[in-house]
């Protein structure tokens, strides 16, 4: 239960982190938080991020790992630097949300958690997005485009290849 | 908490407001199924085995998590609670391999039973299995995952009752899992406590798995061998070529004052037992110098021989006795009256792990002051002076952590290591390696050579103010530092005391008299008193000790040196050519570095091959009953006997058998042989067992009672399998201010144990094969 004396962490995110445990009335309550940003900023949770959080929260790694395990959305292996995250849930699916996904998968030349071999794009089938009402829906990182066809997706994947997708983590 | 009415089952029953109401029901006899909830660990409320109907509550309610309140009504059985129930089994068994026939629980099954009693004739499920394979994750612990039921009973019993926390929960649904701290491997204290509550055979160990099935086994109560605490344990025994083996080792009826726990040494360390290279037959050194295997009659016939030639013409005084700290109370006490009396000799002596003569003289006379292990799990405060628990003292420490968890107990640490304790304290003190003496003169208010701080005042502060504590010190404390830390303690309003020594019988050893100054229940030679007249040919000088024995037979005057049990060369570092002029008689299972320097090597028995009984370093008195059986081997108490014979004393003597009681000898045998049972137990009870040979230990425990005073508990519960308290207070000594007490701590760690841990293999491995490293601390 401590601060590390180095950290795998930007100064700025160690910070919150600081903060964080202090938050709430037991400090494993930081740990959800601390995992997401902590994807965020590493790109998946390595084994020294469970590593520093166990420290930091003052539990076992094993604890670490109950709860990473648990998550779907959060990963143990590093993803493309765009995260295309394809909704089958089901009013994508009545929308030929599989179409979309089957597409991508044609298109980037990747199934179902894999990565390009350049690291650009990582593909993920997913469960629903809350975007139904504009189903079929995709994510890419956080941000989200609806209403699709095979074409628009193209388009979407085409601006992202050429560097004029959105940058948001 | 007031007691509230309730109905189950159209029964009026009445508990304490906030009781479980499964707890309640069971109490009342109503046992109602449950996979996740254990008595003693959180609650999970997991499975729903456990539902149960209340009046006017719209749904099925856990009975493991209602508390019983005013006027409720429950039914606990009913087609709607049945179907429920059936329905879950069928969940459960959706994707269970159904592989009892070659599963260890199978027989002993919570599954099984519940699938017996409430049918699940019909599975709607056509998914394919998931199947994995069996993981090995330490010497110790193997998972079968298809076959848990997720009722995290293991995770629960590891965390909260180990405070070891190796096991999780991984993923969700249906592919969570049980995982182990290393990924793919434990890290942990080996405990086998994850296993042994897993109800279904998911956990098995490296020891039993897939070596027989359960009602292939008989079952013996007795108590453990390896340390101190003298924990109950249930031995699954099995018939092989050459005796009986042990197979397994729990306390799953919970009885005695271990609970369910056993450490790793008592659940799996009993592998010496059968090892190959135990010594089966008497062996003689012959004159060329070697030792060959000679017959019984031959090798006692050699030993007695001599042990009379040198007693008769060098004196008792030229022979040695070294006793064992892990022989019976009956087999002490025979071999140091056989030293006293046939040998002629005080000059006997034991491996000494705690001062428990100055802890005997310190409480002379104050009844009701030593503690019990059981104390532990029930004090509302508790101090822990210097020894490391965990690691010596595994069931202490379990009472202790449950005693913290369970009931809120203080627990007070002064160490000079940062033991693993120290996550249950609510004060910690750590103190210079030999700040033991100055600590104790500083909590009782002598505050010089002590160096105190806010927080050593803030320890004295809140411990003086505690009503009621138990104290249990280490080795670290000896002579006069007993002494002043008892009048401190005495000063405080309700404290009792132990002293932690090492081995399952250290206790007893020093109880029974294998001292060379000291007569049983610490009779001082000097005031030999009764014994004078009950040990007519007693020489009153007091002998040789331990170390002084090791100097005689260096300077050539030490003609034998009988050595039971015991491995001194080695514990001594002592040179084996200090012995060359030493007939040397050993006892003992394997050829230890003593034994290799013999004259004369008898097979022995160990603790799990006989009967008698044991004391524990807390003075609570057992009965250890023959589990196991190897052929070729006897009894130390059967071979003190028959070399007494050899040297021509009188058996009857030595052993009061066959003393003029008429016993009833089968009358009541027959068709009624419950009756014969009850009928042998009254005739125990009332001293009246048979006793018709002199190998039977109850005749000497007879004398036992009859001259130790603090011995002198109800033979009828002990006959019955509870421990009894030891009376220390009726110890009387005024001890030499000048004696040497010779401790020295046998240091042994959870994964060592003396001797027989160096010949058991499962200890061996689990060391090799990892070192624990506890987590760094408990989680909230
Ligand atoms: S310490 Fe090891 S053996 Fe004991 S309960 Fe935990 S995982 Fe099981
Ligand atoms: S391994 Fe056994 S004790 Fe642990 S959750 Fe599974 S069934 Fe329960
Ligand atoms: S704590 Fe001691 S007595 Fe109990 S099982 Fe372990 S070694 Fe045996
Ligand atoms: S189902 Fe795809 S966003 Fe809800
Ligand atoms: S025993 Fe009540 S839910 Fe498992």
């Amino acid at each position: 239960m401590s601060t590390p004396a180095t950290t795998i962490f930007s100064p700025a995110l160690a910070a919150r982190f600081d903060k964080l445990v202090t938050l709430y009335p037991v400090r494993r309550s930081a740990l959800v938080p601390m995992l997401l940003y902590s994807q965020d900023e590493v790109g998946y949770i390595s084994d020294a991020v469970v590593e520093e959080i166990a420290v930091r929260i003052g539990i076992t790694p094993l604890d670490v790992r109950n709860v990473l395990s648990y998550y779907s959305m959060l990963r143990t292996k590093p993803v493309g630097k765009y995260n295309v995250q394809v909704c089958t849930n089901i009013s994508c699916m009545l929308k030929d949300g599989y179409g979309i996904l089957d597409h991508c998968k044609q298109r980037l030349g990747i199934g179902h958690k894999e990565v390009t071999p350049d690291g650009l794009f990582s593909l993920e089938e997913v469960e629903c997005i809350g975007a139904c009402c504009w189903a079929p829906a995709v994510q890419i990182n956080y941000d989200f485009y609806d209403d699709l066809t095979p074409e628009k997706m193209d388009k979407v994947l085409e601006d992202y290849r050429a560097g004029r997708g959105k940058e948001t983590l | 908490m007031a007691d509230v009415t309730f109905t189950v089952d159209g029964k009026k029953l009445t508990a304490p407001a906030g009781t479980l109401l499964i707890d309640a029901c069971r109490k009342a006899g109503i046992e109602i199924p449950a996979f996740c909830y254990y008595p003693g660990l959180s609650l999970q409320a997991a499975c729903r085995m456990c539902v149960v109907r209340l009046e006017k509550v719209p749904k099925l309610q856990t009975a493991c998590t209602t508390p019983v309140a005013e006027g409720m009504v429950v039914t606990t059985e009913s087609d709607e609670i049945k179907q429920s129930r059936k329905a879950i089994l069928e969940l459960l068994l959706g994707n269970h391999p159904l592989d009892c026939p070659v599963c260890d629980a199978g027989g002993e099954c919570e599954l099984q039973d519940m699938t017996f009693k409430y049918g699940a004739a019909e599975s709607k499920y056509v998914e394919i299995k998931q199947h994995r394979e069996e993981q090995q994750w330490s010497p110790v612990v193997f998972f079968d995952r298809p076959r848990c039921i997720l009722c995290y009973r293991c995770v629960r019993v590891c965390g909260e009752g180990m405070d070891v926390w190796a096991l999780g929960v991984q993923n969700r649904g249906v592919s969570s899992v049980i995982s182990p701290n290393g990924e793919d491997h434990l890290d942990c204290e080996e405990c086998g406590m994850c296993i042994d509550i897993c109800p279904v055979g998911a956990l098995t160990s490296g020891t039993y798995r897939y070596k027989t099935r359960p009602w292939e086994m008989n079952h013996v109560a007795t108590v453990c061998t390896h340390c101190g605490d003298g924990c109950k344990t249930t031995l699954g025994v099995r018939s092989v070529d050459d005796g009986s083996e042990i197979i397994r080792g729990d306390n799953r009826d919970k009885s005695g004052m271990n609970g369910d726990f056993l450490c790793i040494k008592g659940r799996y360390a009993f592998d010496f037992t059968t090892r190959e290279d135990r010594i089966t037959k008497p062996l003689v050194r012959q004159p060329n110098g070697q030792l060959a295997e000679v017959s019984w009659e031959q090798a006692l016939e050699h030993a007695g021989m001599k042990l009379r030639e040198i007693r008769d013409t060098r004196g008792g005084s030229a022979i040695g006795v070294i006793g064992s700290t892990r022989t019976t109370n009956e087999e002490a006490y025979l071999l140091q009256k056989f030293a006293r009396t046939v040998l002629n000799t005080n000059n006997i002596d034991h491996h000494r792990t705690a001062d428990y003569a100055s802890f005997a003289a310190a409480l002379q006379g104050k009844a009701g002051r030593t503690a019990s292990l059981r104390d532990f799990l029930t004090a509302p405060a508790i101090l822990l002076l210097g020894n490391d628990a965990t690691e010596q003292h595994p069931a202490l420490a379990w009472n202790i952590r449950s005693n913290v968890r369970q009931n809120r107990a203080r627990l007070y640490v002064a160490n000079h290591a940062d033991i693993k304790l120290h996550r249950q304290a609510k004060s910690f003190l750590q103190i210079p390696q030999d700040g033991y003496a100055a600590l104790v003169q500083y909590l009782a208010g002598n505050e010089a050579g002590f160096d105190g701080t806010e927080i050593s005042a803030a320890f004295r502060e809140a411990l003086r103010k505690e009503e009621s504590l138990v104290i249990a010190f280490g080795s670290e404390f000896r002579g006069r530092d007993i002494q002043s830390l008892v009048d401190f303690g005495l000063g405080l309003p309700n404290v009792k005391f132990a002293a932690l020594g090492d081995y399952a019988n250290s206790r007893g050893a020093a109880d029974m008299g294998l001292m060379p100054d000291l007569l049983p229940g610490y009779v001082p030679l000097a005031a030999a008193k009764h014994f004078g007249e009950e040990y007519p040919s007693l020489p009153s000088a007091p002998g040789l000790d331990m170390l002084q024995m090791f100097d005689a037979a260096e300077a050539g005057n030490l003609g034998a040196l009988y050595v039971v049990g015991s491995n001194p060369v080695e514990r001594y570092g002592i040179d084996p050519t200090a012995l060359k002029n030493t007939f040397l008689i050993v006892q003992d299972m394997f050829m230890t570095e003593t034994a290799a320097v013999a004259d004369v090597i008898f097979p022995a028995a160990n603790l799990y091959e006989k009967s008698g009984t044991v004391t524990n370093t807390y003075g609570d008195l057992q009965l250890a009953k023959k589990a196991a059986d190897k052929a070729g081997v006897r009894t130390d108490f059967e071979l003190i006997v028959r070399l007494a014979d050899k040297m021509g004393a009188d058996p009857k003597k030595l052993v009061p058998f066959g003393r003029g009681v008429r016993a009833d000898m089968g009358q009541t045998r027959g068709a009624q042989s419950g009756e014969a049972d009850r009928h042998a137990v009254w005739l125990a009870a009332n001293n009246l067992e048979p006793k018709l040979s002199p190998f039977d230990p109850f005749a000497v425990f007879d004398e036992i009672q009859r001259l130790v005073p603090s011995y002198n508990v109800s033979r009828f519960e002990l006959l019955g399998g509870q421990d009894k308290q030891t009376r220390s207070d009726l110890v009387q000594i005024e001890l030499d201010p000048a004696r040497r007490d010779l401790v020295l701590p046998a240091n042994d760690t959870l994964f060592t144990s003396g001797t027989l841990g160096r010949y058991s293999r499962m200890l061996h491995s689990v060391m090799e094969s990892r070192t624990t490293k506890p987590a760094e601390t408990a989680a909230d």
